[in-house]
């Protein structure tokens, strides 16, 4: 069986450099070793006009893989350490018509909610230099160059390639079972070019039937199975909108498929979500798609979930920046966030996903489209599981979520995040996945204890969806991955995170296997996720650790250190000849914090 | 038995009867003589039988003693009363509808009026009360204190109209609402109870919860005479500020170089002024006796450099008359003698909403909570935000916080004396001392301190609780109203929220505070200043020669909570402050005050030292010009744009490693001020989060502290002398551990400890009406009817 999506697969071996864990606080270059793979370009005397502390006297570094800035007078030093990849655009200021001294301006839009402005000299062409390096290595792939990840020598301990096995994920879950068949149909991308290889679908289903099915589904993305509940057999199915058109055109064989779906565990009728607003979804009948309507499919339900689409989202994410930064929103923050819309959205994904998961907890099947089912699906069917499975709540569990949903299934993650492209106004990007990892947050806020990871990790994923350091997020399908030999040749953001695991893990974790979480979708309970939209403003303070976390984790040292020397003493006491008591020097009281993380353990 | 049959009857008939004596008598004060009388005939029923220790109606009728007597009747079904508690009236067959749902379904029982509360007695058994960690000794989950109702509302099938007292006639609603000041609700319908019943008890409960009534009619006067408290208990424990001492030593604390009043300990010089105070040292004998106390600069606070906080009731001006001006001058002379001759002065009445803004606000903020059914909730979500704004509570909420991190510069900064001022000089005067002393003393952080500090900023610095509260209902008082005191734990509860571990209180305590305002028993709450309470409990006092009539007051937490429901109000994130070393223990007093500044070099000297003598003949000057223009003296901030500097402070204060045992300030940036989850949301059923929230976490710790605890037990008993580094660290404080720790098995909800979640369906809540408010408009090229990946040509 083939089963592995890559040929080859290159095992790193645990090497004796240093796995350079992503160092939150920014160091001096210096200090900071590059990368394996990291070159330095350039380095200009240049003026960063730091909107929360003025303008700043410093040196630029320019990599092929970061910005790096050192101010020279300031006390502390202030430091940037911008991933080239996370650089949206590259614009000149000012320039000769402009006065003063430093008037060669340059604005650098970021990825990640801030944007930065330095000015130069106007002598020795500083500036054009700065310009054209940065804006040759920021977006090297429209410059012929090869993205980072494809440049970087870092070696981890673990390999992150192999977190997620799709055949060992579907036989976790239980499958193949009785109703339920792998597929090895697009083993060559043939039925589906932005699907994964290995596709779970209705055992009665023939491959016959699958390629019926594959020609009413917009770019053939067909219903395939997500997730099986264990007990109720009731499954997420995700696929795209059916080719209905203007003319209500039906299909057979897609609704008999659909009925083979709800057969399968003998729901009654097949709930299907449209994560759309139903308007859209009529209007969507003018381009050739379109919704399953009552008539053709008799056994299914159809409800509109009225989540907006790329663009909306696009322009909402943007006006919260516009309210967060550089300067929060003073006079009437309340109803400014209101106006971005952007909590509002993440109700909206959060409250279909619970809809999703309440009907599965029922004993109901469900489908999950929206247009492609790339994007509204993805964060939909993953949201939902992440309510229903406790497995994808932990740290493997959550990246093997990722894998699976996100990535095998074609989230356009090139297109959406415009790894290395010049484009910056490009219509297709647009943060789904950073709504999803703040739907993710937002979860993780209401239930502090169900999830194993923490906070750092989310922070981690959506630096490293921008950085192009590591070959996770990159392209925009497995195909693609495979074309471009990615897993041989990038390393996998998993290997980073599983060679620090304690690094990312929630202390107050308490695994409840069988527990459904559903949050509250309520804006009373939704808050904007502060630590990572305005982490740039110093005046939001940042915590490594928040205040109960490090009191539990003292607390943990402490009970461990007492449990020891009460063993202590009850050895001293068996064995009065010992003189254990006064030989044992306290271990060391001075920094419990720093044991703790590996003390941690489930009680 | 025979004699207790007897007076058994004897209640029965004037309980009978009682809600037609309360409905024929018209006035208050007529209605109060006879309530009165029905109590003192009760009480000495009580006292006159038996050799009970405690002589209380409830031994008297209990609900078993009747079933054993007659016929089982549901009509003699009510609560367990408390001392001195009397039934009004009652109605049986009454349906107390289950908040959380449309269904209209609902459980029957008895709805009784008392002169406690308003209470629901449920026809069916109580099941399994495993939630009842929390209960409140004196009032239970159904019961409404009443002093706690806010509004009731008769409601037909589809309309709700408010009722207020006086215009209930011969009707009755169908339905009755009642909103409630703790923001629960309740809905009963009487449509299946006797007209007569029905009608009674409605217009009974409308009566004694919305009518004028005095003061003696409260609940805590009949409560205390048939209680009693062992007095010297409490007084060890929170400092009451009701004696020289207890001023004396809080000054000698803080360092302070003033001097102690007590010409005013019969109140002779003002009832409005504290039995005791403090003031500058050069105000002079002649300058108490003037303006009733006005114009007085009262000491609150001194900072470890010597500077300190006063707070004054300003005199009104008075154009003609010059007087009050050369009074004020003397007095601020008085202020800035304190400490290097500077003072700013700081009128609240100019820079701060005003009682009623206050009020307005919250009652547009409070309705929020206040949840009739579902899809009204989920129809105000989506607008959720910019209500919130609109209604301005949490903006009021931040200019006292910044407000008081002024002061605080000014104090700590600029080592200035302040004088807080307004009309009246009780109430924003109160939420900003109290705050700055919060900011800047840790000791106000321990549980004892910040109750010492509420006695000392509001009982005796008479704030008026009972005018603010307005629990008697009276209708030249209404004006007066507003949350003051409430608006100060919101504030609290803000530090709290931004700097847990500095707090040794919980969530859950200021949560309970706020509510125990309502109860009407504390004489924490019941009066307006010193002078008040002095006079009307030696009014009260059963035996006249004696001692006044002896009341709980609300730090006597045992009156409501047993002990391991008071457990639940202790923090456990706060440490104490390490000690450092047993050596140096003596000198060390409020030394650490000094530790707690801001780094010194940053900014220990002020821009100006201060004015020196000769600068104070042009001091009185600006004083003749300007009078009490706002930071009029200051010798660094001319202009009134405050919040900048303010900032600055802030951003200095917040680049450096927090201390919790140090100076706090609070963050006021848009997304750091909140609203407190706890208080407002724990009755919604829709939103409460099962098996999460913050309380997941806290018990969490909890529990791991509980076994820190019980380990250290263990080493004690086995003689271990930890070391002292160990001993810092060493959690002190009484924790909740225990309490949750045993229940750990059960899914706490985010509204612990408040609502227990048994009754609860496993189901997710599924808000309705998504989309209807969810407009996205003003998008270029209409994006939102956009395809997500390009047009038509890229479908297949």
């Amino acid at each position: 069986l083939h089963y592995a999506p890559i040929a080859t697969i290159s095992y790193w071996l645990p090497s004796k450099t240093n796995a350079s864990r992503e160092s939150l606080k920014m160091e001096p270059l210096a200090d900071c070793s590059l990368l394996p793979g990291e070159e330095r370009i350039i380095d200009k005397d240049i003026i960063y006009i730091c909107p929360f502390s003025g303008a700043l006297k410093g040196k630029v570094f320019i990599t092929n893989y970061r910005l790096y800035f050192k101010s020279a007078d300031a006390d502390p030093a202030v430091t940037l350490d911008v991933p080239l990849g996370a650089i949206g655009r590259v614009e000149k200021m000012g320039g000769a018509s402009s006065r003063g001294e430093n008037s060669y301006g340059l604005d650098i839009t970021c990825k990640d909610m801030r944007n930065l402005r330095f000015a130069l000299k106007q002598e020795g062409h500083s500036r054009r230099d700065i310009f054209d390096i940065l804006f040759k290595y920021a977006f090297p792939l429209s410059h012929g160059l090869l993205l980072f990840a494809y440049l970087s020598q870092e070696k981890f301990e673990e390999n992150g390639w192999s977190v997620y096995k799709p055949m060992e994920e579907f036989r976790r879950q239980g499958l193949p079972n009785d109703k339920w068949r792998v597929t090895f149909i697009n083993a060559n991308y043939e039925l589906c070019d932005t699907y994964p290889t290995i596709l779970v679908v209705p055992f009665k289903a023939t491959e016959e039937d699958l390629r019926k099915v594959c020609t009413f589904r917009s770019r053939g993305r067909i219903p395939v199975l997500s997730w099986i509940h264990r007990e109720n057999q009731a499954v997420i199915c995700r696929c795209s909108q059916p080719l209905v058109g203007m003319s209500g055109k039906r299909n057979k064989d897609d609704e008999r498929y659909l009925d083979l779906i709800r057969e399968a565990n003998g729901t009654a009728k097949l709930t299907i979500y449209d994560a759309r607003p139903s308007v859209n979804a009529v209007a969507n009948k003018a381009t050739g798609g379109g919704y399953e309507g009552d008539d053709a499919y008799q056994n299914a339900e159809l409800v509109f979930l009225d989540i907006h689409n790329i663009h909306v989202m696009r322009e909402s994410l943007k006006k919260l920046k516009d309210i967060v930064y550089p300067n929060v929103e003073e006079s009437h923050w309340l109803s400014s966030l209101e106006s971005t819309h952007w909590l509002e959205h993440i109700k909206l994904v959060i409250s279909g996903a619970i809809q999703v998961a309440d009907k599965i907890s029922g004993g109901n099947s469900v489908v999950v489209h929206c247009s492609d089912g790339w994007d509204r699906t993805a964060q939909l069917t993953s949201l939902a599981m992440l309510m229903l499975d406790s497995h994808y709540r932990t740290l493997r569990g959550f990246q093997v979520l990722l894998e699976k949903e996100w990535i095998g299934f074609g989230h356009k993650f090139a297109n959406r995040i415009g790894h290395g492209d010049k484009n910056h106004a490009d219509q297709d990007r647009s943060p789904i996945f950073v709504q999803f990892i703040d739907c993710v947050w937002q979860m993780t806020k209401q239930f502090p204890t169900a999830f194993e990871f923490n906070e750092r990790l989310l922070v981690t994923i959506l630096d490293h969806l921008f950085s192009c350091r590591f070959g996770t997020f990159l392209f925009n399908c497995e195909r693609a991955r495979d074309t471009n030999e990615l897993r041989s040749k990038t390393v996998s953001l998993w290997s980073l995170v599983n060679s620090d695991l304690s690094f990312y893990q929630n202390p107050f974790y308490t695994p409840e296997s069988n527990r459904v979480l559903y949050p509250v979708a309520s804006m009373r309970h939704l808050e904007l996720w502060v630590t990572y939209y305005i982490r740039w403003n110093p005046r939001i303070r940042q915590q490594q650790q928040s205040p109960v976390e490090q009191r539990y984790i003292e607390l943990l040292a402490l009970r461990d250190e007492y449990l020891k020397k009460l063993e202590e003493l009850q050895l001293s006491d068996s064995s009065p000849n010992s003189s254990h008591l006064s030989n044992s020097s306290t271990p060391n009281a001075a920094s419990p914090t720093q044991h703790i993380t590996h003390l941690h353990t489930p009680f | 038995m025979r004699m207790f049959d007897g007076r058994v009857l004897l209640k029965q008939v004037i309980l009978l009867f009682w809600p037609l004596i309360s409905t024929w008598v018209q006035g208050a004060e007529k209605i109060d003589s006879c309530q009165l009388q029905v109590l003192e005939m009760l009480s000495s029923l009580g006292s006159a039988g038996g050799k009970s220790a405690k002589p209380s109606f409830v031994s008297y009728v209990t609900p078993e003693e009747i079933k054993s007597e007659k016929e089982p009747s549901r009509k003699e079904k009510h609560p367990d009363l408390l001392p001195g508690e009397v039934v009004f009236c009652s109605a049986s067959t009454v349906l107390k509808y289950t908040q959380d749902d449309l269904s209209q379904r609902g459980v029957f029982g008895v709805l009784l009026c008392t002169n406690f509360r308003v209470s629901f007695v449920s026809d069916e058994e109580p099941t399994e009360e495993m939630g009842q960690l929390f209960k409140n000794k004196l009032y239970g989950e159904n019961d409404i204190p009443l002093s706690c109702v806010d509004n009731i509302y008769g409601g037909s099938e589809d309309k709700r109209k408010l009722i207020t007292g006086g215009l209930v006639k011969n009707k009755y609603p169908s339905k009755m609402i009642i909103h409630c000041k703790d923001l629960r609700v309740f809905q009963f319908s009487l449509s299946f109870s006797k007209e007569e019943d029905a009608k009674k008890i409605f217009q009974g409960i409308v009566h004694h919860c919305l009518e004028p009534k005095s003061l003696r009619c409260l609940f805590a006067f009949s409560y205390c005479e048939n209680t009693s408290y062992p007095e010297a208990q409490r007084k060890k424990q929170t400092v009451m500020f009701d004696s020289v001492e207890d001023w004396t030593q809080d000054m000698k604390r803080t360092k302070g170089n003033c001097r102690v009043v007590s010409e005013n300990s019969n109140f002779e010089l003002s009832p409005k002024l504290p039995q005791y105070f403090i003031v500058p040292k050069n105000v002079s004998d002649e300058d108490l006796t003037k303006y009733q106390g006005k114009g007085l600069p009262m000491w609150c606070w001194s900072h470890h450099s010597g500077c300190a906080l006063f707070k004054t009731a300003s005199i009104p001006l008075v154009q003609e008359d010059n007087v009050p001006q050369t009074y004020m001058e003397k007095m601020l002379t008085a202020v800035a003698h304190n400490h290097l001759y500077s003072v700013k002065t700081e009128d609240l009445s100019d820079t701060l909403p005003t009682v009623q803004d206050i009020l307005l606000s919250y009652n547009k903020f409070k309705q929020f909570f206040l949840i009739d059914n579902t899809t009204e909730f989920w129809m105000s979500d989506m607008k959720w935000f910019s209500s919130l704004d609109n209604c301005g509570w949490l903006d009021i909420i931040r200019q006292c916080l910044q407000k008081a991190v002024e002061v605080v510069e000014s104090l700590e900064k600029e080592n200035t004396n302040v004088l807080i001022m307004e009309e009246g000089g009780s109430d924003l005067c109160c939420v900003v001392s109290s705050l700055v002393q919060l900011m800047l003393d840790p000791y106000y952080r321990t549980l004892l301190g910040f109750q010492s500090l509420v006695q000392k900023e509001w009982v005796a610095g008479g704030h008026a609780f009972l005018d603010r509260s307005n629990h008697l209902h009276l209708k030249d008082k209404v004006e007066s109203q507003s949350p003051v005191f409430l608006l100060f734990l919101e504030c609290v509860w803000q530090l709290q929220q931004q700097h847990g571990p500095a707090f040794q209180f919980s969530e859950t305590y200021l949560t309970v505070l706020s509510d125990s305002v309502h109860v009407p028993v504390f004489t924490t709450f019941l009066f307006n200043n010193d002078g008040h309470r002095d006079s009307l409990l030696r009014a009260e006092s059963p035996h006249t020669q004696r001692s006044p009539l002896n009341c709980p007051t609300v730090w006597d937490w045992s009156v409501q909570f047993d002990c391991k429901a008071q457990d639940l109000f202790t923090n456990p994130l706060y440490t104490e402050k390490p000690k450092q070393d047993t050596s140096v223990r003596k000198s060390y007093r409020p030394r650490h005050l000094r530790q707690l500044s801001l780094p010194s070099s940053a900014f220990k000297t002020p821009p100006k030292k201060g004015f020196f003598k000769d600068e104070a003949d042009n001091l009185k000057k600006i004083l003749g010009v300007k009078r009490l223009s706002r930071w009029m003296l200051s010798p660094s901030s001319d202009s009134p744009q405050t919040s900048s500097s303010v900032r600055e402070f802030y951003e200095a204060w917040q680049t450096k490693p927090l201390d919790y045992h140090g100076l706090l300030l609070p963050c006021l940036d848009g997304p750091s001020i909140r609203v407190w989850m706890q208080r407002y949301l724990r009755w919604i059923h829709d939103v409460q989060i099962l098996g999460g929230g913050p309380v997941a976490m806290l018990s969490k710790v909890s529990e791991i502290l509980g076994e820190v605890q019980e380990l250290q037990r263990q080493l004690d008993r086995h003689g271990c002398t930890l070391t002292s580094n160990h001993k810092g660290a060493r959690p002190r404080a009484k924790t909740a551990a225990a309490v949750i720790a045993a229940r750990s098995s059960v899914r706490l909800s985010s509204s612990f400890p408040f609502v227990t979640s048994r009754n609860w369906a496993f189901k997710p809540a599924i808000p309705t009406s998504l989309l209807q408010s969810l407009m996205v408009t003003g998008m270029p090229g209409n994006l939102a009817d956009r395809e997500d990946d390009g047009g038509p040509e890229s479908l297949v």
